[in-house]
C-alpha cells in the first residue's frame, strides 16, 4: 500500500475510510477486497439522503461471479454518490481507493471511527486471514 | 484428496497453485476459478485461445458385446448413430423424465465407449449405470486415472498443431482421434468438442501426464495469446453459447426438452429407452415451461435462483442461470419460464434483492462465434 492509504481507517470487512471536512467521510473498498471480489461488473449504492448503519448492508457489489453485501464502516446520511461507477463499476478494481470511492456520509456518530483499524492494524488483519 | 480440506484436487492441483491462481471448492473439488481475472480469460477464449483443466469431470468406460444396446437403453439419444471417433451429446433421465446428468459419448471401437460425466455427479451416475446395466457389459470408473485439458479459441488448432503430426484439419467438429502424440505425450485422445461456444479440442490423457502437457501447451501457445484459464471464464463462455450446466439449466426435476436439449432426446429411436413414455408425453402434450433467454433491461443482474415474474406480477418461473454477458456487456440470463411467457419480446419482470426489475425473453444463443 502506499502512502495515500496512510491516513484511512479500515472495517474488517474491507471498506475504507476517509475523513473530510467535519463529520463527512469519503468511504470505498480495500484493495484487497477488490482483489478478492475480482473482476466487478455492477454496483448499487445507497442513494443521497439514505440513512445507513454501521456494520449493515448499505448496497451491493456484483464480480462477474458473485453477489457481495457492501458493509457500511459507520453509521450517518449519504450526502454523495459515486455516480461514475453506474456506468464503470471496474474503477473500483482499477483504482479502489480513488476514482474507485462509494459514497461519502456524513457521520452521526464520529465516534464509531475510533473502533475502526488503521493501516496497520488492517494490514495484520489481513494477514491472520491468509495464513 | 488433500486430508486437511477433505477436497479433490486435479493433477494438475500444484501447478495452477505455484501461480496466482485463485483456488475454490467447486462440488468438492479445490479447482482454479480464474488466473488472470474472469473478464481478460474470457476474452482471450474469444478472440485467442484458452488453456482449461476439466480432469475433475468424471470418465466410465463402457465394454462389451451388448454395450451399445445398454447404451441406449440408458441414455436418451440415439448411441447407434455415433461411428468410431464420433463423440455425441446426450442425457441420462429417470422414468420420470428428470434429468440424472448431461454427458458425451466416445466410441472407441466396436462395443468401447468413453462416458465423460459430470464431476458432482460421477458417483452418482455411475451407480445408476451399474444399477441398469445387463449382458455383456462392463463398466469402469476410471475418473482418477484420467486427466482432461480443453483448449479452446480460434487459435486453439494453430497452437495446438505445433506439437502433433496428426493433422488436426482432419477432425470434424464432434470427432476424435486417438493415440495422438503431442510432443512427446503419447496416446492422447484429442476431441474437436468443447464448452465455450468456440472452436477448439479437448484432451483427455493419463493424470500422470497432465502437467507436462499443460506447460507444454501453455509454452508453445504463448505468442498467439494462449492464456490458463478457470472455471469463472469457462461458465461465462459457456452460458453465453448457452451451453446447459448441470445443477442449474439441468437437473432431477428439469427434463432435457425443458431444457431446451430436446435434440438429444430422440424419442422416436427403436429401442425402448430409460425416461420415454414421460419425455414422449412432454412432447405430445406441450412443454409445460421452458428455458429462455431473458435481457434484464433495468438495473440489475439476475442470478441462479432469482425469482420470474410476468408483467402483471404473476410468478411465472426463475432464473437458471446469470451473469453480466463480459462478450455482449449485457446484463443476461437463461430462466426457466411457464411456456406461454417464453416467446422472444415478451415482458418480464425479475425479482433482485425484493425488488422487480425490468426484463425482456430474448433469443439464444446470446453469443454465435463469427
Amino acid at each position: 500500500m502506499t502512502n495515500k492509504t496512510a491516513n484511512l481507517l479500515y472495517s474488517k470487512e474491507h471498506e475504507w475510510v476517509l475523513s473530510l471536512e467535519e463529520n463527512r467521510v469519503r468511504i470505498g473498498i480495500s484493495e484487497y477486497a477488490q482483489k478478492q471480489l475480482g473482476d466487478i461488473v455492477f454496483v448499487e449504492n445507497p442513494e443521497v439522503d439514505d440513512e445507513i448503519t454501521a456494520n449493515e448492508s448499505m448496497g451491493t457489489i456484483e464480480s462477474v461471479k458473485a453477489v457481495s453485501d457492501i458493509f457500511s464502516p459507520v453509521s450517518g446520511v449519504v450526502v454523495r454518490v459515486n455516480e461514475e461507477l453506474e456506468d464503470s463499476p471496474a474503477l473500483i478494481n482499477e483504482q479502489p481507493y480513488e476514482e474507485g470511492w462509494l459514497v461519502e456520509v456524513e457521520l452521526s456518530d464520529p465516534g464509531e471511527l475510533e473502533s475502526l483499524l488503521n493501516e496497520d492494524e488492517y494490514k495484520a488483519f489481513i494477514n491472520e486471514g491468509e495464513e | 484428496m488433500n486430508t486437511q480440506t477433505g477436497l479433490k484436487r486435479t493433477p494438475l492441483f500444484e501447478t495452477y497453485k505455484k501461480s496466482e491462481a485463485k483456488v475454490i471448492d467447486f462440488g468438492g473439488w479445490e479447482l482454479p476459478v480464474q488466473f488472470s481475472g474472469i473478464l481478460e480469460e474470457h476474452e482471450a477464449v474469444r478472440k485467442d485461445a484458452g488453456l482449461f483443466d476439466v480432469s475433475h469431470m468424471g470418465e466410465v468406460l463402457v465394454e462389451g458385446k451388448d454395450a451399445e444396446s445398454y447404451l441406449n437403453y440408458l441414455l436418451t439419444n440415439d448411441v447407434t448413430k455415433v461411428g468410431i471417433n464420433q463423440a455425441q451429446y446426450t442425457a441420462m433421465c429417470y422414468p420420470d423424465g428428470g434429468t440424472i446428468d448431461d454427458l458425451l459419448v466416445y466410441k472407441l471401437a466396436e462395443e468401447k465407449y468413453l462416458l465423460v460425466i459430470n464431476a458432482a455427479n460421477t458417483e452418482k451416475d455411475f451407480e445408476w449405470m451399474k444399477k441398469q446395466a445387463s449382458g455383456d457389459v462392463t463398466l469402469q470408473n476410471i475418473s482418477n486415472d484420467m486427466a482432461q485439458l480443453a483448449i479452446q479459441g480460434p487459435k486453439a488448432e494453430r497452437v495446438l498443431q505445433r506439437l502433433t503430426k496428426t493433422d488436426l484439419s482432419q477432425i470434424g467438429f464432434f470427432q476424435f482421434a486417438q493415440d495422438v502424440e503431442l510432443d512427446g505425450t503419447s496416446d492422447v485422445l484429442v476431441s474437436r468438442t468443447g464448452y465455450t461456444g468456440e472452436d477448439g479440442f479437448e484432451l483427455y490423457l493419463a493424470a500422470e501426464k497432465a502437467v507436462s502437457l499443460w506447460e507444454r501447451l501453455l509454452q508453445a501457445g504463448k505468442e498467439d495469446g494462449l492464456k490458463p484459464c478457470g472455471l469463472g471464464a469457462r461458465d461465462t463462455l459457456r452460458f453465453e453459447a448457452r451451453l446447459a450446466l448441470y445443477g442449474q439449466e439441468l437437473s432431477e426435476e428439469i427434463s432435457p426438452l425443458e431444457a431446451g436439449i430436446g435434440f438429444a432426446v430422440k424419442t422416436n429411436k427403436e429401442n425402448d429407452f430409460i425416461g420415454k413414455d414421460a419425455l414422449s408425453k412432454q412432447k405430445e402434450n406441450g412443454l409445460k415451461r421452458k428455458i429462455v433467454g431473458i435481457e434484464v433491461t433495468g438495473r440489475g443482474i439476475p442470478r441462479h435462483g432469482y425469482k420470474v415474474f410476468s408483467a402483471d406480477g404473476e410468478e411465472v418461473g426463475f432464473v437458471t442461470s446469470g451473469t453480466h454477458s463480459p462478450s455482449l456487456k449485457k446484463s443476461l440470463g437463461l430462466a426457466l419460464v411457464s411456456t406461454e411467457y417464453s416467446k422472444a419480446d415478451t415482458l418480464l419482470k425479475v425479482e433482485i434483492r425484493n425488488k422487480p426489475v425490468d426484463a425482456v425473453v430474448v433469443k439464444t444463443p446470446f453469443y454465435k462465434k463469427g
